[in-house]
């Protein structure tokens, strides 16, 4: 494999739309909890999907079962045409202390699904490069995780997600441990990079405000045993700014979603 | 200007120094004091300046020879207890079922004194030097592999997940999360392991017909109502163990840099 031929495959800013999701008759227990059955449902391929529930409707579990990180009874998941194992998916835990490996430095995170593909030394570190200047982040990435603050350490745990170019990028509540002010740098630095990229993103989020910001799709879930409720479609211009949240599109579209959200909960 | 700083910056280090050694200072003037009002029989309690003039002469005598051959059993013991430990403990703890098994037989081990083992470890080494290594190790390998599998079995299971996403086969998972995840628990068990190979091998000196090492040292002296020399022993031992302790404090902040943050 040539640096050329490698790197063109592992940019992610690679001009190749992300794949859509298909999920058909998905079952999922517990148990002898049922959480999904017969569950189909259909993501956007190149867009960004937030999904919002009530508590414990089980968006974790979905996220988790559709990127391969959980069992599930029956059912069939297809990325595109194609299965889990031959696609590329990143992941974003909530909790980046848990999900980091606090015996690497920084830049040593980013580069373990590199050294997990096989690229060489060089190769990793143009890569690495290539991401740092992506974020335009400062982060001395020569620390231990445990060495930076929460929205850094959050920051460097996309970046890990993003190295090897996935077509698919999950994230679980990721700013949801996080404060205010590094909330608002990372939503901003991701949008950036989904608009450099066009891959599929399903975000779990547990602010509706949030997950109507960020969306093309808002996916609606209803309480136990879960199912869709609806999906909305947010098509505001991006970059989203500040000044987005107080348009009429944003307002409506977030009534909206609150009303059949409050409707799926008291029903 | 900087002549002031760095004198009263010297000053601080003293007293901070001072301070983290106030309950030794007080314990020795406690023994000079009643060494020295002949509270107790002085055949029984000498001075402490006694003691340690004994232990410096004999720092010039036979005792580093004593001192050396304890630490190379106990080091000896304490290797084979890691070597064989660290493997097992893995074994186990990544088998649940395996343990489980044995959970047992492991517990009932766990709670037998190493000592009462003496006899059969006699019995199966004859009474040879190997056999006082053979039943530290046996101790030390209990307290090894129960901490490594514990460790491997309380692993968080979130590292495991994000290695499994990124696409790393089992062996990397293994090699690159696993393994570190127990480090700290590893450590835990390879410094209490230590201690006790140096409480056996002692205790095995003492009473297992040894010539030889500070067990056989301390037991030698009080026999012979040396008891400068009894004291003194002890204070080398007592060394040797801190020392270690020391040493695997100092690697174990080395390689696992990242507890407790
Ligand atoms: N490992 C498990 N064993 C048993 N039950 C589980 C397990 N994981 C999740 N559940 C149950 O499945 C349901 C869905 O859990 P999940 O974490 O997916 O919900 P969620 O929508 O992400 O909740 P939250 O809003 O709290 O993040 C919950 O009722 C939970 O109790
Ligand atoms: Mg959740």
């Amino acid at each position: 494999m040539t640096i050329e031929t490698t790197n063109k495959k592992f940019s992610s800013q690679a001009n190749v739309i992300g794949p859509k999701i298909t999920v058909r008759g998905l079952t999922k227990r517990f148990g002898n909890e049922l959480l999904y059955s017969q569950f189909d449902l259909d993501i956007l391929g190149g867009a960004i999907t937030c999904i919002f529930g009530p508590n414990g409707c089980g968006k974790s579990t979905l996220l988790n079962v559709i990127a391969g990180l959980a069992p599930y009874d029956s059912g069939r998941i297809l990325f595109g045409e194609k299965t889990l194992k031959e696609t590329k998916v990143g992941y974003v835990f909530q909790n980046y202390r848990d999900a980091l490996f606090p015996w690497m430095r920084a830049v040593d995170n980013i580069k373990y699904p590199l050294k997990v593909a096989g690229l060489s030394k060089i190769q990793q570190k143009l890569r690495v490069e290539e991401l740092i200047a992506l974020f335009s982040t400062k982060i001395d990435l020569h620390r231990y995780p445990y060495e930076l603050s929460g929205g850094q350490q959050q920051l460097i745990s996309i970046m890990r997600a993003l190295a090897t170019g996935p077509e698919v990028l999950f994230l679980d509540e990721p700013f949801s441990a996080l404060d205010y002010e590094a909330t608002l740098t990372i939503r901003d630095k991701l949008q950036e990079v989904f608009q450099l990229s066009c891959l599929t993103t399903v975000m779990v989020s547990h602010d509706l405000e949030e997950a109507v910001y960020m969306a093309d799709k808002i996916l609606l879930l209803t309480k136990r045993p879960t199912r869709v409720a609806e999906i909305i479609d947010f098509y505001a211009e991006r970059p989203r700014t500040a000044a987005t949240l107080s348009e009429k599109e944003f307002i409506y579209t977030k009534a909206r979603c609150l009303d059949i959200f409050k409707r799926e909960v008291y029903k | 200007m900087s002549k002031i700083k760095s004198t009263s910056a010297l000053k601080l280090k003293m007293i901070s120094l001072l301070a983290s050694n106030i309950g030794t200072l007080i314990i020795l003037l406690l023994w000079w004091g009643i060494a020295q009002m002949q509270l107790i029989n002085p055949l029984l309690l000498p001075t402490p300046q006694e003691t340690l003039v004994t232990l410096w002469v004999s720092l010039w005598q036979d005792l580093p020879q004593d001192f050396f051959l304890t630490l190379y059993r106990s080091l000896y013991a304490f290797v084979i207890a890691a070597v064989m430990g660290v493997p097992v403990g893995i074994i186990l703890g990544s088998n649940e079922q395996i343990y489980y098994s044995c959970e047992f037989l492991i517990d009932f081990f766990r709670s037998t004194p190493a000592t009462a083992m003496f006899p059969l470890f006699l019995i199966i080494f004859g009474i040879d030097d190997f056999s006082k290594i053979a039943v530290a190790a046996f101790a030390a390998w209990l307290i090894v592999f129960f901490n490594v599998a514990y460790g491997v079995m309380s692993t968080r299971k979130t590292r495991i997940l994000a290695a499994r996403v990124i696409g790393a086969p089992r062996w990397r998972i293994f090699f690159d999360v696993v393994f570190f995840e127990t480090l700290p628990q590893t450590f835990i068990g390879l410094r209490t392991a230590i201690s006790l190979t140096l409480v056996v091998i002692i205790v095995a000196e003492m009473f297992i017909g040894s010539t030889n090492g500070m067990g056989q040292r301390i037991i030698d002296a009080q026999q012979t109502f040396d008891l400068k020399q009894m004291y003194a022993s002890i204070i080398a031992t007592g060394i040797m163990g801190y020392s270690l302790n020391q040493v695997f404090l100092v690697i174990e902040k080395r390689f696992v840099h990242w507890k407790g943050k």
